[in-house]
């Protein structure tokens, strides 16, 4: 059954190189509706980059993304959210001297009749959003530089949640957070996800990984290792395919598999 | 107490430091001076010398918060003068003769629309070429001050058509003493509505109010002010020259103590209060404002969120070069002739009045008001100390200490806050 269903997104051998050094390389994934695909790897592997090329930061050398098995094209930031794919990204990406609601709906501001901003009701939606993800904060009027680090990653997830996003993209969306946060955090990943969201996870915490991710997709120096459902492997096996590149027998190998001669040879007896 | 009260008014301390600073220096200036600052002439030349500088810092502040620098409005300036004033001098009463109707129109329309153009055309290799600003600007001080050259090889073009003169000021180019009164209390009735309007919308969504007694002491306080702007103005009255040529002119006999007639606000200086007031709604209420201020807080973040920020950059040096046009047409009408030379200098002290006036060159932040405050208080030192007699140089040099010490102070302040 879940073979014959039509993925929210398919990403197909996509490859993105900066001069010399391929980011990505024919990678190929697919998200689809109410799961959520961890993307793990090494700093540098290649994830950012796939990321950003679907969220329309990066474009792409080749390859193709499909939406709801519809080819999109996707240029820029701009088109990504007319897709519905939201992106928090690591560095959170906020105006730091403008204030929360400002940044909430940055691109996106509501207007009053007369075509000016409306900032008392960008102000109350803005309250509502940010009541739901963390109910003490109150410095609506301050700009999000004077915030603390939660705070702001508190904004950053706000501003993704607000606009009835269909994809999320959440690039270490818990790197700044204590743990009551991330906790809450989690919850949110769990009701986006009933709700019928697909959700891409870039983490480097592989407890949070198996805590919160459906399946889970590994990169090395920009190809796809192997994807698994995080219920067929352990937490060793992933490790493996991380630091080695090591595809276990519990998941799909990608082309950036280690092939059977590359594995180091046993231990002489 | 005092301190919770200010506080609820919700007024920018630093705002109110700047005011401070420039009331203290007027009354210096009028003690060392013996009484000659503060008074009605004094003040009234100050506001219309403050004008030109004034208006073209509302755009720098723009520019600089978008991280970006314009060095070329001063060769701008002149350049767009140069051809406005051969526009109405010698273009136009080929065709239409001297003293038609249309041709201040026409001249003041190509004007604004050369400077459009000059901006357009360098924003477009700031945003879409990647060209620093600085380097492209630096470019156009060269280039622009060799094309207004150019326009007539370096002669002055003079005299200019008289309904464009107006714009200049002096005793023909004020509203006199009846519409002054009328435009100032129509201008607090604004206050107050805009008051009570954006109090009416707190309360609909259950915002936090202000206070009763602080809105109370803000539209009075904004009244008293501009009703005190008015009176002074009323109390300047038209030199003696001026009334002998308007008698003559009607008919009217002089009766023996001469006839008081009053200047009231002066034309470049209205044009500068609505400039100030269409730029600070352009910042503060628009959507193009908003991202102005994105961008310049995170560039990335603002291109990430889908802005064209490419396109607002462009859009930033063309207001730009509309408001060194405006400008433009002021000083030019104010000398009553278009020189080679006309804004020499005038980049720095632009800049200098944004600086002053709060804006980080780090970029994101700065405000139109405080922009224009620092115009006035740069022309406050200027005339200041053309009165007391001090030279040239050494005006020049108090000047450059002055910017100095300004940001310095700015700096420790934000530092503290921070």
């Amino acid at each position: 059954m879940e073979v014959t269903r039509t993925p929210l997104v398919a990403m197909r051998d996509i490859s993105l190189a900066f001069g010399g050094i391929h980011a990505v390389d024919r990678v190929s994934v697919d998200l689809y509706a109410g799961e959520v695909l961890a993307l793990l790897g090494h700093n540098g592997a290649g994830k950012s980059s796939l990321i950003k090329i679907l969220s329309g930061a990066y474009s792409r050398d080749s390859g193709t993304i499909a939406i709801r098995g519809q080819e999109a094209m996707i240029a820029n930031p701009r088109d990504a959210k007319r897709y519905g794919i939201e992106t928090i990204y690591q560095t959170l990406a906020l105006a730091d001297n403008v204030d929360t609601a400002a940044n909430l709906f940055l691109g996106r501001e509501l207007r009053t009749c007369f075509g000016t901003l409306d900032d008392i009701a960008m102000e109350a939606e803005a309250r509502k959003v940010m009541g739901r993800l963390n109910p003490h904060f109150q410095r609506f009027k301050d700009p999000v530089k004077s915030l603390s680090g939660g705070q702001r990653q508190s904004v950053a997830i706000a501003r993704a949640i607000l606009f009835n996003a269909q994809i999320l993209i959440m690039d270490e969306p818990t790197a700044a957070l204590g743990p009551q946060e991330t906790a809450q955090v989690g919850e949110l990943i769990h009701q986006l996800k009933s709700q019928g969201l697909g959700i891409f996870l870039i983490s480097h915490d592989i407890h949070d990984v198996f805590e919160l991710a459906d399946r889970v997709c590994v990169m090395k120096n920009g190809a796809v290792v192997g994807t698994a459902r995080t219920a067929d492997v352990t937490k060793d096996e992933v490790l493996g395919m991380i630091i080695l590149g090591k595809c276990p027998s519990g998941a799909a190998p990608g082309p950036g598999a280690m092939a059977e001669r590359d594995l180091p040879a046993p231990a002489p007896t | 107490m005092l301190a919770r009260y200010l506080k609820s008014t919700e007024l920018d301390t630093r705002m109110l430091g700047m005011v401070l600073a420039l009331v203290l220096i007027w009354i210096v200036f009028h003690v060392l001076s013996g009484g000659l600052f503060l008074t009605p002439r004094n003040l009234w030349n100050l506001s219309v010398q403050s004008s030109s500088v004034a208006i073209m810092s509302t755009g720098m502040v723009l520019v600089i918060v978008t991280r970006n620098i314009d060095l070329s409005i001063g060769s701008m300036l002149g350049f767009i003068g140069m051809v406005m004033a051969v526009v109405q001098a010698d273009l136009l009463p080929k065709f239409l003769g001297f003293e038609h109707p249309a041709t201040w129109i026409a001249a003041l329309a190509a004007g604004l629309l050369l400077g459009v153009i000059l901006g357009a055309f360098q924003g477009a290799l700031i945003a879409y070429l990647g060209i620093p600003s600085f380097i492209v600007t630096l470019g156009g001080l060269l280039v622009w001050r060799g094309a207004a050259w150019w326009v007539t090889y370096g002669q002055t073009v003079a005299p200019l058509d008289g309904t464009f003169k107006l714009m200049g000021g002096g005793p023909e180019g004020s509203i006199g003493a009846a519409w002054s009164w009328t435009l100032g209390v129509a201008a607090c009735a604004a206050v107050v509505a805009l008051l009570a309007y954006s109090r009416v919308r707190r309360r609909q969504f259950q915002f936090p109010l202000r206070p009763m007694a602080a809105e109370i002491f803000l539209g009075g306080l904004a009244s008293l002010l501009i009703l005190g702007a008015v009176a002074v103005a009323n109390a300047y009255p038209w030199p003696i020259g001026s009334v002998r040529r308007y008698a003559q002119a009607n008919h009217i006999v002089l009766p023996e103590g001469g006839l008081f007639i009053a200047h009231g606000l002066a034309i470049p200086v209205l044009i500068a209060i609505a400039v100030g007031i269409a730029m600070t709604f352009l910042a503060t209420r628009t959507r193009f404002g908003r991202y102005v201020y994105a961008i310049g807080g995170n560039p990335e973040a603002a291109e990430l969120a889908g802005i064209n920020t490419r396109w607002v950059i462009v859009k930033v040096f063309m207001l730009m070069g509309l408001l060194t046009a405006i400008s433009a047409a002021i000083s030019i009408a104010r000398l009553d002739a278009a020189t080679n030379s006309e804004g020499t200098l005038a980049e720095l002290l632009v800049i200098a009045a944004a600086v002053i006036g709060g804006t980080s060159l780090a970029g994101g932040t700065g405000t139109v008001a405080g922009a224009m405050l620092g115009a006035v208080l740069m022309q406050s030192l200027q005339s200041g100390m053309v009165l007391l007699g001090v030279d040239t140089p050494l005006q020049n040099i108090v000047v450059g200490v002055v910017l100095v010490l300004a940001v310095w102070l700015d700096t420790a302040y934000r530092r503290r806050r921070a």
